[in-house]
């Protein structure tokens, strides 16, 4: 109705809220980072999450990387077959894994993986007034669900992606190897020839920004959902839903930085 | 004079126009309570009066919009950050559903004040966990197991044993009874009585059982829409003589409170 009769007003009220929306974010965001320097430290508490995302998702990371090395190399053979230039398929898998793919792909899958629970977590812990507990018994939640979090997501994607690069490469080379008749060595040869250092250190502050961000979206959904389980429900699918739009929007605005780096 | 007239006179938490209203809704409307110290206090009143948010405000858990809320004479709203975390680390509360954090084992969850306020290690806390769930009638090896293992009743006690674990000298009670059995409730009651005599503790609770209500309270005070409409000693309840108040306690439909059972 509104957006019929007074479209200007109802897109005026839509920016003001996504910016007051930002706003709280970045708030939200700067009071975790600061009980990173402030005294008690949670240790444990982060080794259990780096835990939870780095070991947890490896095999959905490993497989994902797996698949996608193995088509970017049926892919780009196609592609570079209409002019001859068949011998570049070792380089473009492994650009294409380091720079773009390993980290895109690994943060989506944490990203479903990770945010959806963390989301979860922290807003049943809202709803039950476990939140407002953690306060009586003389703990800042801030600090205690939500700056360990983000430290572990900034840590353990990195080694994710790693990982990832590694099982991609591996995946083209397998598909190189065994279908489209690349030598074994020269195929790792050709990798490793092409591959720069700026190509593996884009993709791993990629993968930091991207930690950041999933564990950051799935905190700050669940402190402020409301409303019992379907709050939770949808405090989860927003985390999901907003975490893999940041991610891939922030992949373009670092690939800007980074390019031809 | 002497300490003890003087505690008399000024009471353990005075609220004074406690006003609070989420977007249109008035909850609080200035409420006006002195609770005193040393003292069991119940709130009365219906669901959703706003009794929860009451005690919420004076914990700091929710920002009132108007009013004052003094502990020990002092303003607590205008305090700085470090004294109302002190003040925080001698308040115990048991939340309405328990609040017990699922992620962690009962013993972790009943030592967790003094876990955090370092008075004691982890090493130490399963022993002193022990110590404090037999304090509310729970074997020590309920320890191991984790919330979600428990029945009401028992999670009733843990959440109990966590509220008093670190001897705070302000308890709140929120709704200690809903949800059990008679004989449940009044096992938790005198565990309330027997543990708020032990602390010498000042202990608010809200509650809709009026037998609970005469057990665990000396003073009463009765929440009506957003204010404070009676106030007299607790064992009076049900005999009153306010109609309200008299209304709510016997349980009847028919009285000056018309419950709004459509909005
Ligand atoms: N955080 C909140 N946001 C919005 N409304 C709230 C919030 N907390 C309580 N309310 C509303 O305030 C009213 C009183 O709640 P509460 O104090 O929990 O009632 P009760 O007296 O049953 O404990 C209810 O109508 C509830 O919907
Ligand atoms: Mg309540």
């Amino acid at each position: 109705m509104d957006l019929v009769l007074n479209p200007v007003a109802a897109v005026g009220r839509g920016v003001l809220s996504a910016c007051r929306t930002v706003g709280a974010v970045a708030l939200f965001a700067l009071q975790g980072l600061s009980h990173l320097v402030r005294p008690p430290f949670y240790g444990r508490l982060f080794l259990r999450h780096l835990v939870e995302i780095a070991y947890f998702s490896l095999p959905v990371v490993a497989l994902t990387a797996i698949f996608t090395g193995m088509v970017l190399a049926l892919q780009s053979y196609t592609g570079f077959a209409r002019f001859n230039a068949e011998g570049a398929v070792a380089n473009v898998v492994v650009l294409s894994i380091t720079r773009e793919l390993g980290p895109v792909i690994a943060a989506l899958m944490v990203a479903g993986r990770i945010g959806a629970a963390f989301a979860a977590e922290i807003g049943t812990m809202r709803v039950t007034d476990q939140i407002d507990a953690l306060t009586t018994l003389s703990t800042n939640p801030m600090k205690y669900l939500v700056t360990p979090r983000l430290l572990a997501g900034v840590v353990a994607l990195p080694f994710l992606v790693v990982v990832a690069d590694v099982l991609g490469v591996m995946g083209g080379w397998l598909i190189g190897t065994t279908k489209l008749g690349f030598a074994s060595l020269s195929y790792l040869k050709a990798t490793m020839d092409f591959l720069q250092t700026m190509d593996v250190v884009s993709g791993l502050v990629k993968a930091s920004v991207f930690g950041f961000v999933i564990t950051l979206m799935g905190c700050w959904c669940g402190y402020n959902s409301k409303g019992g389980a379907q709050g939770v429900g949808a405090a989860t699918t927003a985390a999901v839903v907003s975490s893999s739009i940041l991610i891939l929007a922030l992949d373009y605005v670092l690939t800007e930085m980074f390019f031809a780096r | 004079m002497d300490t003890k007239a003087h505690n008399e006179m000024v009471p353990k938490i005075r609220l004074r126009g406690l006003a609070k209203a989420f977007g249109e809704k008035k909850v609080l409307d200035g409420v006006d309570l002195d609770i005193r110290a040393g003292h069991g206090m119940v709130i009365l009143g219906g669901s959703g009066s706003g009794k929860s948010v009451t005690i919420k405000c004076i914990l700091g858990l929710i920002q009132p919009d108007a009013g004052t809320i003094e502990v020990d004479g002092r303003d607590i709203l205008a305090m700085p950050r470090r004294e109302r975390d002190e003040l925080n680390d001698r308040i115990g509360m048991l939340f309405q559903n328990g609040a017990l954090f699922d992620s962690l084992p009962v013993w972790e969850n009943v030592c967790f004040k003094l876990l955090a306020q370092k008075r004691i290690t982890r090493a130490k806390a399963r022993d002193k966990a022990a110590e404090v769930l037999a304090q509310v009638g729970l074997a020590a090896s309920v320890g191991d197991l984790s919330p979600a293992e428990l029945s009401g009743g028992m999670q009733k006690r843990v959440g109990l044993a966590r509220a008093i674990a670190a001897q705070p000298d302000i308890i709140f009670f929120d709704e200690p009874t809903t949800g059990l059995d008679p004989i449940m409730g009044a096992v938790i009651d005198g565990l309330i009585v027997d543990v708020v005599k032990r602390l010498g503790a000042t202990a608010v609770s809200i509650t809709h059982d009026m037998a609970s209500a005469r057990r665990i309270g000396d003073d009463a005070a009765m929440l009506h829409k957003g204010k404070i409409v009676w106030r007299g000693p607790a064992a009076t309840l049900g005999d009153t003589g306010n109609a309200m108040v008299d209304q709510f306690a016997r349980g009847e439909r028919d009285g000056p409170i018309q419950m709004e059972l459509r909005r």
